[in-house]
């Protein structure tokens, strides 16, 4: 279930670009695993191996995160580095919508990127509309509480994203 | 209720009264997918509809631009998916290699943008079309699959914001500096879902190509549309390409939720430095920097106007040793009239590489990769980190004309001095 994830942090800045998450030379590809492996190379060239060591990442940005390019193919990088949601302060519009659309919460929490430190975990909890923070011991360091989304939003990211939602809305 | 354009827009497209916070299923006027992402697009609509077919043939687009012409097997592979699609699903509005350019300025010089309309592409900076007064906006491959199959999208309607830009622009100002200060002033996330409407005697003494460049870097600062309203500038530039449309702009009284005024009179060339759009300079705090390469082009800067400006400095100059300057027209249409006024004649004579129309070094695609290390100025929109090569290169942001006078002197340099 998308919709409560739990998993290691993995933090970056503010104004995060999708230029960054994935660079446009590898815009010829759409399939996640060899984005995936391109992931934030500009910025961590060990992204993947990083992620995919910690059995997948929450990554955890600042302000504007996934600003620039309406390129769909950032969030299936991000998936195809095994992260499973990503939290930041504020998004940037189309990177947002192409997050729900391919099934990759993203969640607002405001005041997240001074809490967050390397090592944390941090949990998504849309059902409940919470973001948790725990210390490497386990230890809850913070509950955020978030807007929850509306259901409709909410189906497309549980079905794992507009095209998996639109299949089974066929076959009912 | 008096509107503000991308009210005005979204309420017709979606058939009723709409405003700001409400979610609202419109009807697309135009869509447009380029050899990107169009591929993209097609895997997901053939995914959920087990064919590959559109709402309505007459409303799509497709434009070859970014890898164009392939570069790369893969490039060319993607390429004959959306030939053959668009060949399939009888797109007249399909513009192959040598037949049409870089999508946004297709868009608007061939007349397909038009006041009023509700456009979208799979491309961040489909906000161009704005400049002739359509809500033009950018969305990734899902979205646009639903457009294809339905011809409809879900928007939340935004608050719109009013730039007014007053003042006579200095000899060696332009409309890409007039942009750049914004952003620096507002930052990268100042327009954030917002609607932008470019207002003020500054912008309606500007010709459409001038409002292309406002238009285009509007999502430099987040902006879901960025607007001119159509005037008789307008009118008459779509009426040379042989379209009638009528004037069309906010309500008188329209709600904003904020203005940003803008006096631009004494405004200097001004330069965004890396990595971000709104670290932005009057170029006299950069000048001397030293440049590896130059690049005049893309949907931002590349139209007859910006080589005309950058030819007045090039003419019987050389680009400085060691620099290499690229020039790259942003459509056929806009190489040809180069073409016949000689223009390309002194960029070539002055050392640039002159090529065909293409999107090109600007997202680092092909034709002018920058290495480790290497430095650009460029007349495009983005200097994010690895934009256009390596990760350790630097992009710096500029007019036409600034990036002309630093291929001649081979650092950043002022160009009011050479005009």
């Amino acid at each position: 279930m998308v919709t409560k994830v739990r998993a290691k942090a993995i933090k970056v800045g503010d104004n995060i670009d999708t230029d960054v998450i994935i660079p446009g030379r590898y815009l010829i590809y759409t399939d996640p695993e060899t984005l995936g492996r391109h992931c934030f190379e500009p910025i961590m060239p060990d992204f993947y191996e990083r992620s995919k060591k910690l059995g997948g990442v929450i990554v955890v940005g600042g302000r504007n995160f996934g600003m620039g390019s309406s390129r769909e193919q950032a969030v299936v990088a991000l998936r195809g580095a095994g992260v499973k949601a990503v939290v930041a302060e504020s998004f940037a519009r189309i990177f947002y919508r192409n997050c729900i659309n391919q099934g990759l919460p993203a969640v607002k929490v405001p005041g997240i990127s001074k809490v967050v430190e390397e090592g944390d975990e941090v949990e998504v909890d849309l059902e409940e509309g919470a973001v948790r923070v725990y210390s490497p011991s386990g230890e809850l360091k913070k509950e955020f509480k978030v807007a929850k989304l509306p259901p409709s939003l909410l189906e497309i990211l549980e079905s794992g994203g507009l095209v998996p939602y639109l299949k089974k809305k066929m076959v009912q | 209720m008096t509107k503000t354009m991308a009210e005005k827009i979204l309420g017709r497209a979606s058939g009723k009264d709409v405003s700001p916070g409400e979610i609202v299923e419109a009807n697309i006027d135009l869509a447009m997918v380029h050899d990107l992402t169009g591929p993209h697009v097609v895997e997901v609509v053939e995914e959920i509809a087990g064919e590959v077919k559109v709402w309505d043939p007459e409303k799509v687009a497709i434009i070859f631009d970014h890898h164009v012409p392939a570069d790369k097997i893969r490039a060319a592979e993607l390429q004959v998916i959306m030939r053959r699609v668009a060949r399939k699903l009888g797109i007249k509005k399909f513009h192959d290699v040598g037949r049409g350019g870089i999508c946004h300025q297709v868009l608007v010089e061939e007349g397909y943008a038009r006041p009023g309309m509700l456009i979208v592409g799979a491309d961040s900076h489909t906000v161009t079309s704005g400049a002739v007064g359509a809500f033009a906006t950018g969305i990734g491959a899902s979205d646009m699959a639903m457009v294809w199959l339905t011809g409809k999208l879900w928007f939340m309607v935004p608050e719109s914001i009013k730039v007014n830009v007053i003042g006579k622009l200095p000899k060696g100002v332009y409309a890409k500096d007039v942009i750049l200060h914004i952003i620096g002033k507002v930052t990268v996330d100042g327009a954030t879902y917002k609607a932008v409407e470019f207002h003020g005697d500054t912008i309606r003494n500007m010709t459409i190509p001038d409002r292309m460049t406002l238009s285009n870097m509007s999502v430099e600062m987040g902006a879901k549309a960025g607007m001119v309203p159509a005037d008789e500038v307008t009118v008459q530039y779509l009426r040379e390409r042989g379209v009638e449309v009528k004037p069309f702009g906010p309500d008188p009284g329209a709600h904003y939720e904020d203005e940003w005024n803008f006096e631009v009179s004494k405004l200097e060339p001004q330069v965004a430095a890396p990595y971000s759009v709104d670290n932005v300079h009057p170029v006299s705090e950069l000048e001397g920097t030293p440049i590896d390469q130059a690049f005049i082009g893309s949907c931002t800067n590349g139209r007859y106007e910006d080589f005309v400006e950058a030819a007045k400095i090039l003419k019987g100059r050389k680009v400085a040793e060691g620099v290499r300057c690229i020039a790259i027209p942003a459509s056929i249409k806009q190489y040809m009239k180069l073409l016949k006024d000689g223009i390309i004649d002194i960029l070539a004579e002055a050392g640039c590489f002159v090529a065909h129309s293409t999107c090109g070094p600007c997202l680092g695609g092909h034709l002018g990769v920058l290495g480790p290390e290497e430095v650009a100025i460029s007349s495009s929109n983005r200097n994010f980190r690895g934009r256009m090569g390596h990760p350790t290169s630097k992009v710096y942001l500029a007019s036409p004309a600034t990036v002309a006078a630093s291929a001649v002197e081979g650092k950043i340099a002022d160009p009011r001095k050479y005009l």
